[in-house]
């Protein structure tokens, strides 16, 4: 089944484009660890699921670019088009000649209605090219106008038009000192509206991977360019094929589907967070070996403590002891920084990935107490190694990884919101105050459900 | 991409102008070595055949023709205008795009903003409906003009109005040059005061530029120029102050360094939009972002380096030095102090080299030493342009949303005041048909109200960031 992707704005764009580019690097990279016929199933389900078919022998992404100034999108099609290795659809853009001002507001009410029909009809095109359709992806920011306004529209239109099909946003979280200035009042409204209209959002957070880029990879100074990169890392290695039931040489058909499945089973809990490990530069990768006990060992421990990566790792985070009644245990959680976990889906990729031993993962102590460890708790394998790791594991958790961010945000919103600064610049385009304040009252609800977890 | 007129009013936004085309001729050139007209060229000038007769001669994409600006001049004594048109810039104007007259305002805002301005409302309008209709998308105007004189005050401020209700959806970027305590115009304080009215109501943004504060920075430049301190040989080119060499032999006059450094702002200003980069700012955003109530639209700007230093590798301390300079007092295009005062709201528009590690750290660092408001501490709109201005490895611009800009007013309705009491050269304004004394009273109040705006967010400056109730949920 396949995934047709929505890439919105500046930052939707320049991320889709290094998402597609690692996922076809992975899938025709020589180091696979694999033999050959296992290495072409892997080549042909990864095509399946995000390129169609090539003229003169080009794989096209299924993508459709959204941008409401060109200068972007332009560039996103040609780097593409130079690669010589993928590109993307002739007449898969749609841009206007002039952006969103970083207004929600304009995004939404403007952009969104008056645009509506042309890019329903790109992306219907795109759906009729695949064979059978697992959902959408759909990549955007939440600190501007475009991602997140617009974005939130076509979320919308998606959920009205394709009621079948599930829909996966993948959001960026912008720094916490600013990119935009009122990024905090365009993510509550972002969030509130897709918390409506999405079935999932999966989250990542600028100021993490910038972490990663300067902790792990060594980079000194750091682009946009570097940061999408291990973001594009982190999606292949969730995204790519892995092994269904049937075991090797059979794969999993139904990426969205099986995401949503694992990681999503009460409708007031959607936000995932990814970790990967190991994540560094080339140059150190080639003098590093690990074992899977090892890895998975910081994996549970970057869970547990809420770590986004793997160095400085809180070691003193222990979960809890599973005999206390369940509420002593929340508010033991929240001294200890425990994270308690609704749903986790570890992804392991590489040699002898057989041998893994996941026990620490189905620990009770880690979940909620309303889903036994044995459905919170999923493993997915491949042999077949992501991205020249020989052994590399992902975890897309549905847990309080987010909790403190969203408060964050909320919290400094409604401060500003206080104050009405800014309020002006939404009302012309049609939002009221009323809407802001049912944006808060939702959040508000998501976060005293997360936080009793 | 979208495209923008500039209108420039009398003898300062004229020759502010001037520098403004003649740098972005410069710009361009440098980065477009095809001789492709392109978008980015085509966000502040036209392609015409000029074999054409009339208006069909508009080419959109190829060859680059003949470039002509999308401006509109406006002046009411002929000279400044005629010096253009006789100048080496001659083929970028068209003489369809000029509005003149002969007697000039006499320094009487209400010269410039009754008299003139109904005599040529007709003109003025089909001027900008012509040049708006040569624009794909139009996003935005700018309007370069002095505060102190009759021309570029009056008229340019009587434009305001019009541009307000005739393209309600065109953004209005207003670039004006205050008079400094020297002035040597007596009446320049009653010409600012009702310019500040009609900035107040209809202007989007200001950028208000303080002559004295360009005249300082030149002084610096000049300094280091000729200290022939060891091993500081400058790039040619790359002062702030410099225009295009090519273009211009003459010795440059007096006031065309400071001219060039207003021009850079603008050019800097636009920069993101109409150059790619990886984390884009278009003009749309620069209201978005700095102007958090209507009232409170002017932005203290500063431009930083001022020169490049002749070696090549420019390691980190030079480039966290540009950042540490655009808050320095000395930086600032008026008379400001940003760091001692509030900030509502900042910008970073950094161009060249420079990735957003570098913007980030330099945030880190310079942040303690900022105040900012308590319901907008993290106030930062970044912005990353891959195209240097020319001369330069990199470059940055800061807008500031600062209560910084109060001095400024407080002196200019001091200095009002000192004229006002005594009704001293009051006659010249009133005996004009349209203006009576409550015209005074109104600007003087619309001054005050701002001020006062002003004061009461610095009145929250030394109290304790405290964070408003949050709603609370049933579970």
């Amino acid at each position: 089944m396949s995934v047709v992707t929505v890439q919105l704005g500046q930052c939707g764009n320049q991320i889709g484009f290094e998402v597609f580019d690692a996922l076809y690097t992975d899938s025709h990279c020589p180091h696979g660890l694999c033999s050959k016929r296992e290495n072409e199933a892997y080549q042909a389900s990864c095509k399946e699921r995000f390129f169609s078919e090539e003229e003169n022998g080009v794989p096209i992404a299924r993508a459709i670019l959204v941008d409401m100034e060109p200068k972007v999108t332009s560039q996103t099609l040609s780097k593409a088009a130079q690669s010589g290795r993928w590109k993307y659809g002739q007449h898969s853009c749609f841009c206007q000649k002039q952006g969103s001002g970083n207004n929600w507001a304009y995004g939404y009410s403007v952009h969104g209605p008056r645009h509506e029909e042309s890019i329903m009809n790109l992306i219907q095109k795109e759906v009729e090219k695949c064979d059978s359709l697992s959902g959408f992806f759909i990549i955007m920011s939440m600190a501007g106008g475009t991602g997140s306004g617009l974005g939130a529209f076509v979320t919308q239109k998606l959920q009205d038009q394709y009621s079948n099909s599930l829909k996966m946003n993948h959001i960026i979280w912008p720094y916490g000192t600013g990119e935009v200035i009122v990024q905090n009042y365009n993510s509550i409204l972002t969030l509130s509206h897709l918390y409506r209209s999405s079935d999932a959002l999966l989250v990542h957070e600028n100021d993490a991977v910038h972490k990663i880029c300067a902790k792990l990879m060594n980079i000194k100074q750091i682009s946009f360019s570097d940061i999408n990169q291990v973001l594009a890392h982190q999606l292949g290695s969730v995204f790519q094929p892995t092994y269904s039931v049937e075991g090797s040489c059979h794969y999993r058909r139904n990426p969205l589907g099986d995401l949503m499945e694992n990681l999503v089973p009460h409708p007031e809990f959607k936000m995932l967070g990814i970790r990967n490990i190991p994540q560094m530069s080339e140059n150190s990768l080639a003098y590093s070996t690990f074992t899977w006990a090892g890895l998975l060992k910081y994996l549970r421990q970057m869970l547990i403590s809420n770590s986004k990566m793997e160095e400085g790792i809180d070691w003193h985070v222990r979960p809890p002891l599973s005999r206390l009644p369940t509420l002593g245990k929340a508010s033991l959680n929240r001294e200890l920084q425990f994270n308690t976990s609704i749903a986790n889906l570890v992804i392991l990729r590489g040699k002898d990935v057989h041998s893994a031993d996941l026990g620490g993962f189905k620990d009770p102590a880690l979940y909620t107490s309303w889903l036994k460890p044995i459905n919170a708790f999923n493993v997915w394998k491949t042999q077949r190694a992501f991205s020249k790791y020989e052994k590399s594991a992902a975890l897309v958790s549905n847990s309080q990884f987010l909790l403190k961010p969203l408060d964050t945000i909320v919290g400094k919103a409604w401060n500003m919101f206080a104050s009405k600064a800014y309020i002006h610049q939404y009302t012309k385009f049609g939002l009221e105050e009323e809407d802001f304040l049912d944006s808060f009252t939702l959040l508000e609800q998501v976060v005293a459900s997360y936080c009793n977890l | 991409m979208t495209q923008s007129v500039v209108v420039q009013v009398g003898q300062c936004g004229n020759q502010i102008g001037c520098c403004f085309w003649d740098l972005a001729l410069r710009e361009h050139a440098a980065v477009n070595q095809k001789g492709i007209y392109d978008e980015a060229l085509s966000s502040f000038f036209r392609n015409v055949d000029t074999r054409v007769v009339g208006d069909g001669g508009s080419i959109s994409k190829g060859k680059i023709c003949t470039l002509k600006a999308r401006a509109v001049l406006i002046d009411m004594e002929e000279g400044v205008v005629n010096e253009i048109l006789q100048g080496p810039l001659r083929d970028v104007f068209d003489s369809k795009q000029l509005i003149t007259d002969i007697s000039g305002s006499g320094n009487n805002w209400a010269v410039g903003h009754k008299v003139f301005g109904s005599l040529y409302q007709e003109q003025i309008l089909e001027k900008l409906r012509k040049s708006a209709e040569h624009c794909d998308c139009l996003q935005c105007f700018f309007i370069i003009h002095s505060m102190g004189g009759g021309t570029g005050s009056g008229l340019g401020t009587f434009l305001l109005k019009m541009l307000k209700d005739e393209f309600p959806d065109v953004y209005r970027f207003v670039t004006s040059v205050y008079p400094s305590g020297e002035d040597d115009v007596i009446t320049s304080p009653y010409n600012s005061i009702l310019a500040m009215k009609e900035l107040n109501e209809h202007a989007d943004c200001v950028l208000p530029i303080d002559n004295q504060s360009l005249f300082d920075i030149i002084s610096k430049i000049d300094l280091m120029v000729n200290s022939g301190k060891l091993g500081t040989t400058i790039k040619p080119k790359s002062l702030v102050t410099s225009s295009a060499g090519a273009v211009k032999k003459r010795h440059q006059k007096p006031f065309d360094a400071m001219n060039n450094i207003v021009a850079n702002l603008l050019l800097n200003l636009t920069s993101s939009a109409r150059f790619e980069g990886s984390l884009n700012m278009d003009l749309n955003e620069i209201s978005m972002n700095l102007v958090p109530f209507p009232q409170l639209h002017y932005l203290v700007s500063s431009l930083t380096p001022l020169y490049t230093l002749a070696d090549v590798n420019i390691p980190t301390r030079r480039l966290d030095q540009m950042f540490s300079d655009a808050f320095s007092k000395d930086h600032q295009l008026i008379r400001a102090d940003p760091k001692h005062s509030l900030y509502l709201a900042c910008a970073l528009m950094v161009r060249g080299n420079v990735q957003v590690s570098d913007l980030r750290r330099n945030i880190e660092r310079l942040k303690p030493s900022l105040q900012f408001v308590s319901w907008n501490q993290e106030g930062w709109k970044t912005s990353l342009c891959s195209v240097p201005p020319v001369g330069h490895s990199h470059s940055l611009l800061a807008l500031a949303n600062n209560t910084c800009v109060k001095p400024t007013f407080m002196e200019l309705r001091e200095r009002f005041m000192r004229l006002y009491k005594k009704k001293a050269h009051l006659h010249h304004y009133l005996q004009i048909e349209g203006m009576e004394e409550s015209c005074f009273m109104e600007a003087l109040s619309s001054l005050s109200g701002l001020i006062e705006e002003y004061n009461q967010l610095d009145a929250t400056k030394s109290m304790p960031v405290e964070d408003f109730p949050r709603l609370s949920v049933a579970m």
